[in-house]
């Protein structure tokens, strides 16, 4: 138990720092114009990271599953513009409906 | 902020649900989702502990994984006004999800939408894992439920309206492609800050 202690503590303070950072360093300044390119372009970079990563990830493998049926699912449902709530929902049904059937 | 809450509960439930099937009980995943506010990592540290791995090994793929937020919040440290306990405080209300949907484009981003989603997110986020934790038994296997796609459908679905530019869609590429080759080669949580080095790429146009 006091495992998981240490471990709840020490990556709550690290996350908390590491939100603040920013925000209590440099807060209300405006950032210097040679950042705004590299700003612009962190969020593509992280979301496609995480989003890659969250579907064929599978601890230190690459792997093709259910998920991957829920990402076309969701790729669908974006192509056809719909809201975000369905593109979610159709993703996880899709993801279940695959993993029932294997 | 409707789109946001229903992924952000569902993976808060599954979180909740995995971290007490990963024996860390019933309390500490709620005191965890309450002061880490950061889904992802949070679930790469319960499933480390679950596999039966050491604190450090834990704490360093959150920490990895989370240090994301170092240069998220530098991209929003503008908004950040008065008195430094208040920037620390209203800085923990940056999530993925509160940051993505107030980017405005340009390096610019909405402070009202940044906190205003952080501050719908927070209790639904703490609530929903306590609803896992507690009552896990009900819900079952989220996985069965398909829950864990819900939350890279919610990154996809946050992504493409960013991709205005053909640099943005370098980045995105570039990002993805970084964190795949990475996955099978270093430590769970460096693929997602390797691929924020990609957003480099915007330093050519300055």
């Amino acid at each position: 138990m006091t495992e998981v202690w240490i471990t709840v503590v020490a990556v709550g303070v690290l996350t908390i720092a590491f939100k603040a950072l920013g925000p209590v360093a440099i807060g209300g300044r405006t950032l210097p114009p040679r950042l705004l390119g590299p700003v612009e372009l962190l969020a593509p970079a992280l979301l496609a990271a995480l989003v890659v990563t969250q579907v064929f990830g599978e601890e230190r493998d690459l792997v093709v599953d259910a998920r991957a049926v829920g990402l076309a699912a969701a790729v669908v449902a974006l192509a056809a513009r719909a809201p975000i709530l369905v593109v979610v929902v159709a993703a996880a049904a899709a993801t279940a409906v695959a993993r029932a059937l294997t | 902020m409707a789109p946001l809450v229903l992924p952000a509960a569902a993976f808060g439930v599954s979180f909740g649900v995995l971290a007490a099937a990963a024996g860390m009980g019933t309390l500490a995943p709620i005191v965890m989702s309450a002061t880490t506010f950061a889904g992802a990592g949070q679930f790469a540290a319960a499933s480390i502990l679950d596999e039966g791995g050491a604190v450090v090994a834990a704490t360093a793929a959150a920490a990895l994984l989370n240090s994301r937020y170092v240069p998220i919040g530098i991209s929003v440290a503008p908004l950040f006004h008065g008195s430094r306990w208040r920037r620390l405080v209203e800085a923990q209300l940056i999530v993925d999800e509160s940051w993505a949907i107030s980017n405005r484009g340009g390096g610019r981003f909405d402070r009202g939408l940044l906190l205003g989603a952080g501050l719908v997110l927070y209790p639904c986020w703490v609530l929903s894992t306590t609803v896992g934790a507690v009552a896990g038994d009900l819900v079952g296997d989220p996985e069965r439920l398909g829950l864990d796609a819900a939350f890279p459908a919610l990154f996809l679905a946050l992504l493409v309206p960013q991709l205005r530019t053909r640099l943005a869609v370098a980045a995105a590429l570039g990002g993805a492609a970084v964190a795949l080759a990475l996955v099978p080669l270093a430590p769970a949580g460096l693929p997602i800050v390797a691929a924020a080095v990609v957003c480099l790429i915007g330093l050519r146009r300055a």
